[in-house]
């Protein structure tokens, strides 16, 4: 049996996978209580979707995606948080005008730049294909949203919960608001090689909402959120490992799945106490 | 009437608006509004829907902007004030969708704008303690938020103010959304933390024994309609001024007229 777990660690590209694999199932599921309850999953769908554009950009200019992380990710949280705050369409349409436009964009760029970029490994996920240099950014990555979280937890928290309650007890919530953009977009970008742009929404949302499910209290549903979203991710690679199937989807559908047995055993638990 | 220069310098003016207008967008939500309320007072701000009384609050909490006139809060303008105010907004503006214990809410009062919060562990865990106890919720300290009743909820807030220690207190529809005995408790925890010299703002809408329950009463009608105290400003002029073709439904409704209906 320990010799199945341990065979496909004798390729070095798997133990990158691994890694990367932890590091991106512990950043994202992290930040994704505080996205469910915020409702901010359209929100992080556009964060990841607005990549595109500066991926091709950059890749044309010769930088790696890694390379890119972290200024992409500044850049669109500012990008995204002004346009909300500052436009008078309501936030979901200002989003999803951001969203959509930006997508376009980015295929329109690819086009006319003529990067080679697969496209298929951008939208879905190629984490097999990560270089030691990758893994180093992400590491440092996760290492910088979870100590930030952890540094400003309980800010995060009272703003999260009432921004205005927040604003009037005299915390900066202006910060407060474009610091947990940064570091959303942070986890997200850093992500896109693991999950791709179009399932990185599941790792950051399905973890959470599954936790949320069977837990009462909020910190508890982050530790169980990280719990998912590593096995996720993890298992979700030694699956596609062994079964030949594409990571991404397959780290998507292992979190798809605990949620659902998280969703009958609540409903269990209920009609117990009834 | 005193200048706010004037005001300040008495020992006891602790809100003090002189001529305070706000807009929001191209309207105008409060229109020259002057009062001054002292230290230790409990006043009730009413006004029909519209009237501005969510947008004084905001004004005094330093949420939206001064374009004409003054508000002081101590003597300090309401943005540099902030931290000895604390604000129990309506409702359905707290995030209802976070899990949260009682304990956390109530902790919230005491978190710094620094990451790294002065009090220790225990001195913060004796504070909600105090808070909670007074306001009877002790033993609720580990229960989700979502599970307390209107009146529990608004209980919980009001001890975040207490934990902070603020010195003004305000209650944006305080009595909406919960039932008859969850009002009586409310107000009679107002009463008890107004003993202890705190000023409390309560916007409600029921103008019904305001003399009873208040020091004194703002009326507002996006103007300041009259101030004082309520057995001697509510009278039927200023009641038309604030609610207009609707004075005739407040005229008539008395507690006396109430039983009437019910016999």
């Amino acid at each position: 049996m320990i010799e199945i777990i341990i065979e496909p660690f004798k390729y070095d590209f798997m133990v990158r996978s691994l890694v990367t694999a932890i590091a991106s199932g512990i950043m994202l599921s992290i930040l994704g209580p505080f996205a469910i309850n915020r409702n901010m999953g359209f929100m992080a769908d556009a964060m990841a979707h607005a990549t595109l554009p500066i991926i091709a950009v950059g890749v044309f200019l010769g930088f790696s995606i890694s390379e890119l992380g972290v200024p992409a990710s500044i850049l669109i949280a500012l990008f995204l948080g002004y346009i909300i705050k500052n436009s008078n369409v309501g936030e979901d349409t200002a989003i999803g005008i951001i969203f959509s436009s930006f997508f376009a964009l980015g295929f329109i760029l690819i086009s006319v730049l003529n990067v080679t970029i697969n496209l298929e490994d951008l939208l879905f996920g190629q984490i097999l294909a990560v270089s030691q240099f990758d893994v180093l950014i992400v590491i440092a990555m996760c290492f910088a949203v979870v100590s930030l979280v952890i540094i400003f937890f309980k800010q995060l928290l009272f703003y999260s919960y009432d921004p205005i309650g927040a604003e009037v007890k005299g915390l900066n919530t202006n910060f407060l608001n474009y610091l947990f953009l940064i570091i959303l977009s942070v986890a997200i970008v850093a992500s896109l090689q693991t999950v791709g742009i179009i399932l990185v929404l599941s790792m950051l949302l399905i973890p959470a909402a599954a936790s949320k499910q069977i837990t009462d209290t909020f910190v508890p549903s982050i530790y169980v959120s990280i719990i998912f979203g590593v096995f996720s991710s993890v298992s979700g690679l030694f699956l596609s490992y062994f079964f030949n199937l594409p990571s991404g989807p397959t780290m998507s559908l292992v979190a798809t799945s605990i949620f659902v047995i998280c969703f009958f055993v609540s409903k269990l638990k209920k009609v117990r106490i009834q | 009437m005193k200048t706010a220069e004037e005001s300040v310098l008495g020992d006891t003016a602790i809100i003090v608006s002189d001529g305070c207008c706000v807009q929001l967008g191209n309207t105008p939500a409060l229109d020259d509004v002057t009062f001054e309320i002292n230290k230790g007072k409990k006043v009730a701000v009413v006004g029909p829907n519209g009237g501005g009384k969510s947008t004084l609050f905001n004004a005094i909490a330093g949420l939206v902007p001064i374009v004409a006139g003054s508000l002081q809060i101590n003597g300090m303008s309401p943005k540099d004030a902030k931290g000895t105010i604390s604000y129990v907004p309506q409702r359905d503006l707290i995030n209802r969708n976070f899990p949260l214990s009682v304990k956390q809410v109530v902790e919230m009062g005491l978190i710094n704008k620094s990451s790294l919060n002065l009090f220790s562990r225990k001195k913060i865990n004796s504070k909600i303690k105090e808070a909670l106890e007074n306001v009877g919720l002790t033993e609720k300290i580990n229960e989700n938020i979502n599970n307390l009743s209107g009146g529990q909820f608004q209980r919980v807030l009001i001890a975040r103010g207490l934990a902070q220690d603020a010195d003004i207190l305000l209650l944006d529809e305080a009595f909406s959304a919960v039932d008859v005995g969850a009002q009586e408790d409310i107000m009679s925890l107002i009463s008890d933390i107004n003993l202890d010299g705190k000023t409390i703002l309560v916007a409600t809408h029921d103008i019904n024994n305001l003399e009873e329950k208040f020091d004194e009463v703002l009326c507002l009608n996006r103007h300041c309609c009259a101030y004082g105290d309520p057995s001697e400003v509510l009278t039927k002029d200023v009641i038309q001024e604030m609610y207009g073709s609707h004075f005739e439904m407040f005229k008539t409704h008395t507690p006396e007229s109430h039983m009437k209906n019910n016999d």
